[in-house]
């Protein structure tokens, strides 16, 4: 970079001309004199970093570690099990172009922040409306934290101890929810569906909670879980999935007391896992016991209608250790994008996305049962699936993995299957978790099934 | 160059800003989705689907929202239209090539649970980052998992109490932070199951030796100290206070909410601190978002990098591997942290480099005092000595005549400036915190300066338009009180 010594970084506009002007006004020679706390031993130590980079080197850098990765976006992919590839809309981007929604700070002063608390409470209210709950918070970090936090407020309201999780949620969830419960006073317990339904509930069970769909694509039992939750005086607490509530029951219908979701498939890229944001929606009688951040609506001095911050008795900034949870900076601007997508989308569009993913996903299911050597693993129940499926593999599943990406498709996530499913009881895994969305087009799947067909043939040779 | 002092005069014109749902029309809509190019399945039983129009979110045209969110846009303060000299937060300019960067579609468009093999060019990126961390810090294990400062401070904590643990004194469990300290401090001492005592600071804002003395013993489980502090103070006497609570065999955390402040200046690590967090939102320049999303990467010793949450990224024979570390803490959320955040950060560091980052430093230590020399005959100080990347004024004075600091703060909305931390720390009283961030240029400074002397006329001239301000906004002060009385959380049919 340029050795004029009077030149400034883009970055850093003051001159030398005018450091040095400043520092006569505030009374020193030298900047050393102005960190003179930092005792001497110490100060000024060598920082072993690159030299600085104009503009157009980084960018060069940047495309080139960009173009190490296989990006998703230009060719057929089949992941999901938590962050999933939809369809976003042109609007999202040119919304979150705009440096006054990015460059904002939290709406601590409202009157200054009009903009973030609206959209954020069009977030709520969009979000409530999805799950058909009647209250959402502002955003969680992602849906495990949401997730392990809905948990430790179902232990708050019901005063018990006890967490129940059903063992068909994403192992995320449980590691997650292990790491925000670990020095709290609850326990968890990972229980059976059939436990669960079973009504063995122990008296201290604050809630029993479950993802539907599960991790494994499968729509749950939500009103016994639920009913049999609410007999045992215990909350019923369902982690989900958005855009199948374009289609399947939401929670509000069914008397779930706290849902939670990964809202990252309203809207946000996937962007090798965040940032995301967390949804959290409950009953409205529970709202002070609620984590994170909520926006209400109120009038100004002059009767207008305005939106704040609301409910801050329950935030770290004013309760300090007995705050509802530590969440400070959150997600407002992924939650914005969430905004504009449910906007964007309307009813309309987000049943299709819903619908669109359903179709697609049992069309590749029914090809794939009928390969030689491949199967859909069942576990003898009949139980709906919305766009996500395990299919048993005829050599281990990463080996499957290595021989699409040779042909350019990202195949699923290697998962274990319990042998009533076809699962082979130890060795390398040999079930795999296919997702399809609306992204995936009819010759994308063929495209799969020929190369899964091609794999199984050669298992038989 | 004299920029104007003055207000602005114009109340914004009130536009139309009801909610989408009550400018939706039946049948219109923003997006149109290709038809099914597979044959339609079976639908399940209607027991499990949704009722038909039980889902109400607007029907508008593409159009109606761009234009209403580009509406809500403009109600809103922001660094790229506004000076924030806002104390503790860092509101600096976010380099626009980072967001280019971060929406690369190979960075965009990776899914977390791709093969390692296929996503060598993310995990490079954040094995370097990792790597840069260390060495800004001196705490060279790095985990770039927390998804904001609090998450960062909560791994911190989980990593302290596990470490501790491993070497049987697993019943340590107190948190000494000092009076001065962010909120998020205690509450994620309470998360991590730590009781809170609390450490005094004393007349020259510094902790107070004899207190911590006092109070560390063989329950200490860990001492949260932020630095600088948010008296925007270096502590002294960092090195025997870290040695006070070594002796007493707590872990020193430091809180690196204002790491800002002392890049190339002094490394945490090498004055005794084991575990620290950055926000990257902060430091590392990413946007704030109005609120997030930030990252708050955990830094630890040598020792203590086996307990970081999983994952990190480490480097073999075959290339950059995602893994757990031996006696880590676990995930404490779903995927690998905040990654479009960590992409601008790089981007951020290699903008700067390692002598740019020293001189980020250097200006916003500079520029904090710069202000404070020229304010101190007008405002009080929490302190009265030379301070680093925030001045902490009191406005006892102007309390006194009548205008507390809150209407203070709001009075510089209508200057289009927004206000500082207002009552934080806790500690000082009338506490205005100023931090002017090292992107601001003395012009900015200067008018501030002259803004912030104008309110003080203004208070005896005309007080009562400082008390009722501000008056140039799309509101004047919201009714808070009734907003938490009467909660109105999300759109209804009657509004």
């Amino acid at each position: 970079m340029s050795a004029d010594e009077n030149s400034t970084h883009p970055f850093i506009p003051n001159t030398s001309s005018e450091r040095a002007e400043m520092m006569s006004t505030i009374g020193v020679d030298v900047f050393d004199s102005l960190i003179t706390d930092i005792p001497d031993q110490h100060r000024n130590p060598p920082l072993r970093l690159p030299d600085a980079a104009s503009e157009l080197e980084v960018a060069t850098r940047m495309q080139a570690l960009a173009a190490l990765n296989h990006d998703a976006g230009s060719r057929p992919s089949f992941l999901g099990a938590g962050a999933y590839r939809h369809f976003i809309p042109s609007t999202v981007g040119a919304i979150l172009q705009r440096g006054e929604f990015v460059t904002s700070y939290t709406p601590y002063q409202p009157e200054a922040a009009q903009g973030v608390l609206q959209s954020g409470f069009e977030f709520q209210s969009a979000v409530a409306q999805i799950f058909d709950m009647e209250v959402a918070n502002a955003g969680m970090y992602d849906g495990p934290t949401a997730f392990a936090e809905a948990g430790l407020m179902a232990a708050r309201v019901s005063r018990r101890n006890r967490i129940l999780i059903l063992d068909t949620v994403d192992q995320r969830l449980l590691e997650v929810a292990d790491a925000y419960t670990r020095h709290q006073q609850v326990e968890i317990e990972v229980v059976s569906q059939q436990r669960a339904l079973s009504g063995d509930i122990p008296d201290d069970a604050a809630c029993i909670a479950f993802q539907s769909p599960n991790f494994m694509g499968q729509i749950e039992d939500v009103q016994a879980l639920t009913d049999t939750a609410h007999a045992a005086g215990a909350l019923s607490v369902m982690h989900t999935y958005p855009i199948a509530l374009g289609m399947f029951k939401p929670p509000g219908a069914y008397g779930v007391d706290i849902a939670t979701a990964e809202g990252q498939p309203l809207g946000v890229p996937l962007t090798f896992g965040g940032a995301y944001v967390g949804l959290f929606t409950s009953k409205q009688r529970f709202i002070r016991q609620l984590p994170g951040r909520i926006i209400g609506r109120t009038t100004d001095t002059k009767g207008r209608t305005g939106y704040t911050l609301t409910l801050q008795t329950r935030e770290q900034h004013i309760r300090r250790e007995r705050a509802t949870s530590n969440i400070c900076t959150s997600t407002q601007l992924i939650g914005l994008m969430v905004s504009v997508y449910c906007a964007t989308m309307g009813p309309r569009g987000l049943r299709e996305v819903a619908e669109l993913s359903y179709h697609k996903a049992h069309y590749l299911a029914d090809a794939i049962d009928t390969l030689p050597n491949w199967r859909v693993a069942n576990d003898g129940s009949s139980a709906v699936f919305f766009n996500e499926f395990p299919v048993v593999c005829p050599i281990p599943s990463n080996e499957v993995n290595r021989r699409l990406a040779e042909v350019g498709i990202i195949g699923g996530l290697p998962v274990v299957l319990p042998s009533d499913a076809g699962g082979n009881g130890g060795g390398p895994p040999n079930g795999m978790l296919f997702c399809v969305t609306e992204m995936n087009s009819r010759q994308d799947i063929d495209r799969l099934v020929g190369a899964l067909a091609d794999v199984g043939s050669e298992v038989s040779a | 160059m004299n920029a104007s002092v003055a207000p602005n005069t114009s109340v914004a014109d009130m536009p139309d800003r009801s909610l989408l749902m009550d400018r939706s029309i039946s049948g219109r809509r923003a997006v149109a989705l290709p038809a099914s190019d597979v044959p339609l399945a079976e639908m399940p039983d209607a027991a499990v689907l949704r009722e038909d129009g039980d889902l109400q979110l607007p029907e508008v045209s593409q159009l109606d929202v761009i234009r209403y969110f580009t509406l809500l846009s403009r109600l809103n303060f922001s660094i790229d239209t506004n000076f924030y000299p806002l104390g503790s937060c860092t509101m600096k300019y976010n380099p626009k090539l980072n967001d280019q960067m971060a929406s690369l579609g190979g960075f965009a468009n990776i899914h977390p649970l791709q093969d390692d093999d296929s996503v060598q060019g993310a995990l490079e990126l954040m094995y370097e980052l990792q790597r840069w961390l260390g060495e800004a810090t001196g705490l060279p294990g790095v985990g770039l998992a927390p998804l904001a400062g609090a998450q960062g401070e909560y791994a911190g904590l989980l990593i302290a109490r596990a470490a501790l643990d491993a070497r049987g004194e697993g019943d340590r469990k107190v948190a000494l932070i000092p009076d001065s300290a962010h909120g998020t401090n205690p509450a994620s001492a309470a998360m991590a199951g730590l009781d809170v005592v609390v450490v005094k600071t004393d007349e020259h804002g510094n902790v107070d030796v004899e207190d911590l003395r006092q109070k560390a013993d063989e329950n200490t489980c860990v001492f949260m100290l932020t630095i600088p502090s948010t008296l925007g103070l270096f502590e002294p006497n960092i090195v025997e206070i870290n040695q006070i609570v070594h002796d007493a065999g707590g872990v020193v955390y430091a809180d690196g909410a204002n790491l800002n402040a002392l890049l190339g200046l002094v490394k945490l690590g090498d004055v005794g601190v084991d575990i620290c967090h950055s926000n990257l939102h902060k430091t590392f320049s990413t946007p704030h978002g109005g609120g997030g999303p930030g990252a708050g990467p955990v830094m630890v010793t040598e020792e203590l990098a086996s307990f970081l949450p999983e994952p990190i990224v480490a480097k073999n024979e075959n290339g950059y591997r995602l893994s757990r570390p031996d006696d880590s803490i676990g995930k404490i959320n779903g995927f690998h942290g905040s990654f479009s955040i960590l992409v601008r950060a790089y981007t951020y560091m290699q903008a700067l480099g390692g002598d740019g980052l020293r001189a980020v430093s250097e200006n916003a230590v500079i520029n904090a005092n710069y202000i404070q020399a020229l304010l101190r005959d007008r405002y009080d100080l929490a302190v009265d000595r030379i301070c680093m990347h925030e001045t902490v004024l009191s406005g006892k004075r102007q309390a006194d005549r009548g205008v507390p600091a809150l209407n203070i703060a709001k009075r510089l909305l209508d200057y289009g400036i927004h206000a500082p931390t207002m009552y934080f720390p806790l500690i000082v009283p009338e506490a205005l915190m100023v931090e002017p961030t090292e992107t601001e240029s003395k012009e900015t400074l200067d008018r501030f300066v002259a803004v912030m002397r104008a309110i003080d006329d203004e208070i005896d001239d005309d007080p009562e338009t400082v008390l009722h301000a501000p008056h140039t906004l799309p509101n004047t002060r919201l009714d808070e009180a009734t907003a938490a009385r009467r909660p109105v959380l999300r759109w209804q049919s009657s509004s």
